[in-house]
């Protein structure tokens, strides 16, 4: 453990904010300009994973456990949406026969 | 703290109620359940509050109203439920199942002292939400409600947890106390720290569906079965609406400075936005989408001049908005269980053949556009007043045109029940339930209206 800290304080704090706000906003253009919803989903899950490095890099430099606790509860409660979305895409391809997000066009103004 | 795990085990208890084939005891069980938390809320009322689980929970008098407006609007909505599940799918267990679990995440949310308390029951919350909207699974609209509102509720939680990310970075701390030390005590407040606030108020404003973050709204709540939407336009909604206030109140108003210009702007558009679109609509479903994107902004006024009656303020417009809404809803689905759609044309000559029903439904339209003798007129009386407070005429002006622009459209629904005649004939039967959970919420709306003390005395 004291290894991995050590590691982690090697890279200067300001890298990683970074390196994360540079995956972050990746995501981001990701979810706003793709159109295949599975993509899209990962896009998501990429913005989450930028923040559990945050985390895990805040924690890491302040010598504080709870920011990778936190990176735990991300981590589950990710694990719980993408079932339930996943499930959602599933429904929508048996209906529609295409994950594109185009073709969901039906509610409009 | 006993509400939460009464809910949580009510809803496992009714999951197995729905394995045992049990149908006709769901109802019942679940209204108890829902009492049983609501009692337990009571009792806390008067005693010291303290943080509890290591500063995790925290419920104050604050926490514990919201969570019996809650509740009490999830009671009157199961009522409203008897005979609708069942004409949507077989598996009515897992409707009031996600429904209680919702509003388990809803509670938390109301009292949260904790940053992983607010992500885990916006999380909850909002997961079995995701569920739910879909539940109609061979409906494509339905479909694409729950498909939008996923990718949306995820992407808004991205941002939610970057902002926290930015706030444990600055501070070194998920606590609610300690976060306010922090803002209270450093020197020198880091940029991470304002870059964290505004990412939070971007999620947040997500979550409540304020412009120019709202564009899932109208699609949602349009797509889903009409009892979800009422479930989604006042529990979810209102807790959502507690988190936003307690995080911005307790923590970050010494930097209000920064966010305050932001919000302002976040609000003036989301009141244009909401009510010019809600006069174009020709589905009342929809237009009481859009009207829910401008009560947004309304209820937004309680955190731009944020002072100690935000609380009491943001109490009074939650339970009228709430109300009104439970009754239109409750009243949309019996019209459009008689007529097969939701278009306005579809209230004509409502007011001859249902009196009692349209009586209702004038009330709850007064209520949302905040006429005189209802709770929607107290409600916006004190938003209005906390604005004066703070000193923001050019708000307050914009304000008043934009309730004068609602009073249009809310009116637009009564002018066709009374002065329109139908073309066919419409046997509209009423249930028993919903006699009772109208003639309540109708009851409670005027009382307000008359006497606001006893709700504004609560908090």
């Amino acid at each position: 453990m004291e290894n991995i800290v050590q590691n982690i304080q090697g890279v200067p704090l300001n890298h990683y904010i970074i390196f994360c706000s540079i995956i972050f906003a990746i995501g981001v253009i990701g979810v706003l300009i793709r159109r295949n919803v599975i993509i899209i989903m990962m896009s998501i899950e990429l913005m989450l994973n930028a923040v559990n490095l945050l985390l895990a890099a805040f924690s890491a430099y302040r010598g504080d456990a709870s920011g990778q606790v936190f990176v735990f509860f991300v981590m589950a409660l990710a694990a719980a949406e993408v079932a339930v979305g996943l499930a959602i895409i599933i429904m929508v391809y048996r209906n529609t026969k295409s994950v594109d997000i185009e073709t969901l066009s039906k509610l409009r103004w | 703290m006993g509400a939460i795990i009464t809910l949580s085990v009510l809803g496992i208890l009714v999951l197995y109620l729905g394995l045992y084939k049990a149908k006709n005891a769901l109802l019942p069980v679940t209204l108890l359940g829902l009492l049983v938390a609501f009692g337990f809320t009571v009792a806390d009322w008067n005693k010291d509050a303290t943080p509890l689980f290591n500063g995790m929970v925290y419920f104050d008098k604050f926490a514990l109203a919201f969570s019996m407006l809650c509740i009490f609007i999830t009671a009157l909505i199961l009522l409203l439920s008897k005979e609708y599940f069942r004409n949507i799918s077989e598996h009515v267990a897992e409707y009031y199942c996600l429904l209680v679990f919702s509003l388990t995440g809803a509670l938390i949310v109301t009292a949260y002292h904790n940053f992983a308390m607010l992500f885990i029951g916006i999380e909850i919350m909002s997961v079995a939400l995701y569920i739910l909207v879909g539940i109609r699974k061979y409906d494509k609209a339905s479909n694409e409600a729950a498909l939008k509102y996923f990718l949306m509720g995820a992407f808004s939680t991205g941002f939610l947890l970057f902002g926290i990310a930015l706030l444990y970075g600055a501070s070194g701390t998920f606590d609610l106390e300690g976060l306010r030390n922090y803002v209270l005590t450093a020197g020198e407040i880091s940029p991470l720290f304002y870059a964290g606030v505004l990412l939070m108020l971007c999620g947040l404003c997500f979550k409540i569906g304020a412009a120019p973050f709202h564009f899932w709204t109208p699609d949602v709540y349009d797509g889903a079965p009409i009892l979800i939407t009422a479930f989604m336009s006042t529990v979810v909604k209102v807790a959502s609406f507690v988190g936003f206030l307690r995080l911005f109140s307790m923590v970050f108003v010494p930097v209000s400075d920064l966010w305050t210009p932001v919000l302002l702007t976040v609000v003036i558009i989301t009141l244009f936005i909401g009510n010019i679109t809600a006069l174009m609509q020709s589905s009342f479903k929809r237009m009481m989408a859009y009207s829910s994107i401008s009560h947004a902004g309304y209820m937004l006024f309680a955190l731009v001049s944020i002072s100690v009656t935000s609380a009491a303020s943001m109490f009074t417009y939650a339970f009228a908005y709430s109300l009104a809404s439970v009754i239109a809803f409750a009243i949309l689905i019996l019209v459009k269980r008689e007529t097969g759609s939701d278009q306005f044309e579809s209230f004509n000559g409502l007011g001859k053949r249902k009196p009692g029903l349209a009586l209702a439904m004038t009330v709850a339209m007064l209520s949302l556009a905040g006429i005189p003798l209802t709770a929607g007129f107290i409600g916006k009386f004190m938003m209005f007043n906390q604005v004066m407070g703070g000193y923001n005429i050019v708000l307050l002006l914009l304000a008043v045109v934009n309730a004068a622009i609602g009073v249009y459209y809310y009116l637009h629904v009564v002018v066709n029940m009374y002065f329109k005649d139908a073309d066919g004939e419409m046997q509209i039967q009423i249930p028993t339930s919903y006699k009772v959970v109208l003639t309540l919420a109708v009851a409670l709306t005027i009382l307000i209206g008359v006497y606001p003390d006893c709700v504004i005395g609560l908090l």
